[in-house]
């Protein structure tokens, strides 16, 4: 836990700093643990009800683990009639997961998202937020070998 | 034919983004140099004689939201820049921020002097960590040269919610707290951040402001409508053969931005609908398609401008399986707060999802309608006012892809 109050700590005069402390928690370790969020709701002097309530208000942030990478679908329309559906197969087939799970070597995990932003290139995944567009089931064991 | 016209991206692929050097060189901050050679209410008028609308959505008169933030006097006041672009098929704020991230700065510092703020934020999305890096860099850039004077400004990132787009959410948001939209009024300009006068304007809108001084309000006015002037930065998504961003005047229709620019429907088939502002449009027909893209003109047959989404969907698209994802995504973005918005998404996709997979009947369309209405009306902010629009302009066009489902 002390690891934690250093890094919440960090953000603790900063107006509004909780929301920028959970960043930093999360460029750590890809999510939030659960002891992090104590450790937030004593330095911000906060219920921990509160603290515990921003944390999973965002979808961005997750309290409880994830793998090493986040890999994230989008299947907001125009993702969805570019064929989103077929990349979310494919990727629950060459990782032998459903979307929300993480593989066992904690290495991936897979997300719904809704729009990146990224849409000159649809169907978009991103993982650890770089994106990657125009993707086919086809194209998705080149790109998750990079990570392998 | 008609021709883009670039204005915001006038520096597109002309100059380094990562070197103010080369802003300043293209006629970078002369604007500032003049606003603050004006006093703040000349300056006021002049940007509200523009006709320059907010281009977040909502198509408020910029130069007169600020003239609110000026007249409130407080020992604090806030320029926010709304980077939380999130509606679905939209990027051009990124497109903004990516390839000339000075204009945006110029045209915060400009609306600081005006109001009289020395403290600027720019609320960009947690999906898009490498345009903070960037927006930083900028930042870091014209403090070094001084342009930006005593004002200061920093970048807040966003973690993934839709709602922190509608200004009060994304004040809650900077504040440090869960983004759900506050109860209005009072209006941020008067009561914003921190509760202190605030002024909360898209990307798009600040990176207006630099060219309008430049060359004048008048030269602004007299570009495209003349009730909402300007250039719009469009995104075509969908089953256009050019996926691509276009800037054009804002009295550009329908068609030539779907057939002129986004060279027609991909693979050699017929059109079917558009939606245009992101997943909370209205689905426009062919038969509307000569409507000019303006505010009022698209509020005159039920759409929006909004964003600036264009998301085409061709003959072979089904709407209901559309519609099922959209209301899904409006179910799963609802904050909570309200109940017409919470309870409603929810009960819209329930209904939408059991119509796709054939269980419905005509009696959940004149419900879906109702639904419909009672929330543009009675939801507490725009997202969860906006959200049944989608359904609603289906059922009015398109109504025989709910009835083909009926069993």
């Amino acid at each position: 836990m002390a690891d934690y109050k250093e890094i919440v700590g960090a953000y603790k005069e900063v107006p509004g700093g909780l929301i920028e402390a959970y960043h930093a928690l999360q460029r750590e370790f890809n999510y939030i643990p659960e002891d992090a969020i104590d450790a937030a709701a004593q330095i911000f002097d906060i219920p921990k009800a509160k603290a515990y309530g921003v944390a999973t208000f965002y979808s961005y942030f997750q309290v409880g683990t994830r793998g090493k990478y986040i890999i994230r679908i989008c299947e907001s329309a125009p993702c969805h009639i570019a064929g989103a559906a077929q990349v979310v197969s494919a990727l629950e087939k060459e990782l032998g997961i459903k979307m929300g799970e993480t593989t066992a070597d904690g290495l991936f995990t897979l997300e719904f998202t809704e729009c990146v932003g990224q849409c000159q290139a649809t169907p978009v995944i991103t993982i650890n937020s770089k994106p990657y567009g125009d993707l086919t089931p086809e194209n998705i064991s080149t790109i998750l070998a990079e990570y392998k | 034919m008609a021709e883009e016209m670039r204005i915001l991206m006038r520096n597109y692929g002309k100059i380094d983004p990562l070197n103010i050097d080369d802003y300043i060189s293209a006629g970078g901050y002369k604007g500032l140099e003049k606003a603050r050679a004006m006093s703040q209410k000349d300056l006021m008028a002049e940007v509200q004689k523009s006709g320059l609308r907010g281009r977040g959505g909502a198509g408020f008169n910029a130069g007169m939201k600020w003239s609110f933030s000026y007249n409130t006097p407080s020992d604090q006041k806030y320029v926010v820049c709304n980077a939380d672009e999130g509606e679905p098929g939209t990027y051009k704020d990124r497109l903004i921020m990516e390839n000339d991230p000075q204009s945006v700065l110029e045209g915060m510092a400009v609306c600081g002097y005006a109001i009289g703020s020395n403290k600027g934020y720019i609320y960009c999305r947690g999906e898009y960590p490498y345009v903070v890096e960037k927006l930083n860099t900028a930042i870091e850039q014209a403090k070094a040269k001084g342009v930006l004077g005593d004002f200061d400004i920093e970048v807040r990132m966003g973690a993934g919610a839709y709602v922190c787009g509608e200004e009060s959410a994304l004040i809650e948001s900077i504040e440090g707290h869960r983004g759900e939209p506050r109860f209005k009024p009072p209006f941020p300009p008067v009561t914003g951040l921190w509760g202190k006068p605030t002024i909360v304007n898209n990307v798009e809108t600040f990176a207006n402001i630099p060219l309008i001084l430049e060359k004048g309000a008048d030269w602004f006015a007299g570009i495209g409508a003349k009730s909402y002037p300007g250039t719009k930065l469009m995104t075509l998504t969908g089953d256009v053969v050019n996926c691509t961003f276009i800037e054009v005047p804002t009295d550009t229709t329908i068609r030539q931005v779907i057939f002129d620019f986004g060279g027609g429907i991909a693979g050699g088939k017929k059109f079917k609908a558009v939606q245009i502002g992101g997943t909370s449009g209205g689905f426009i027909p062919e038969s509307l398609l000569d409507t000019a893209i303006d505010f009022d003109s698209m509020a005159a047959i039920g759409a929006t401008l909004g964003s600036g989404a264009v998301f085409v969907m061709d003959e072979s698209r089904d709407m209901v399986d559309v519609i099922n994802q959209i209301t899904k995504f409006f179910e799963h973005e609802s904050c909570g707060k309200c109940s017409p918005c919470r309870e409603g998404t929810k009960r819209m996709h329930e209904m939408v999802k059991n119509i796709y997979s054939g269980r419905g009947t005509a009696a959940d369309l004149d419900l879906l309608n109702r639904l419909g209405t009672v929330m543009s009306k009675a939801c507490l902010c725009g997202l969860g006012q906006a959200a049944p629009s989608p359904v609603l302009t289906t059922l009015q066009h398109f109504k025989t892809d709910y009835t083909a489902k009926f069993n």
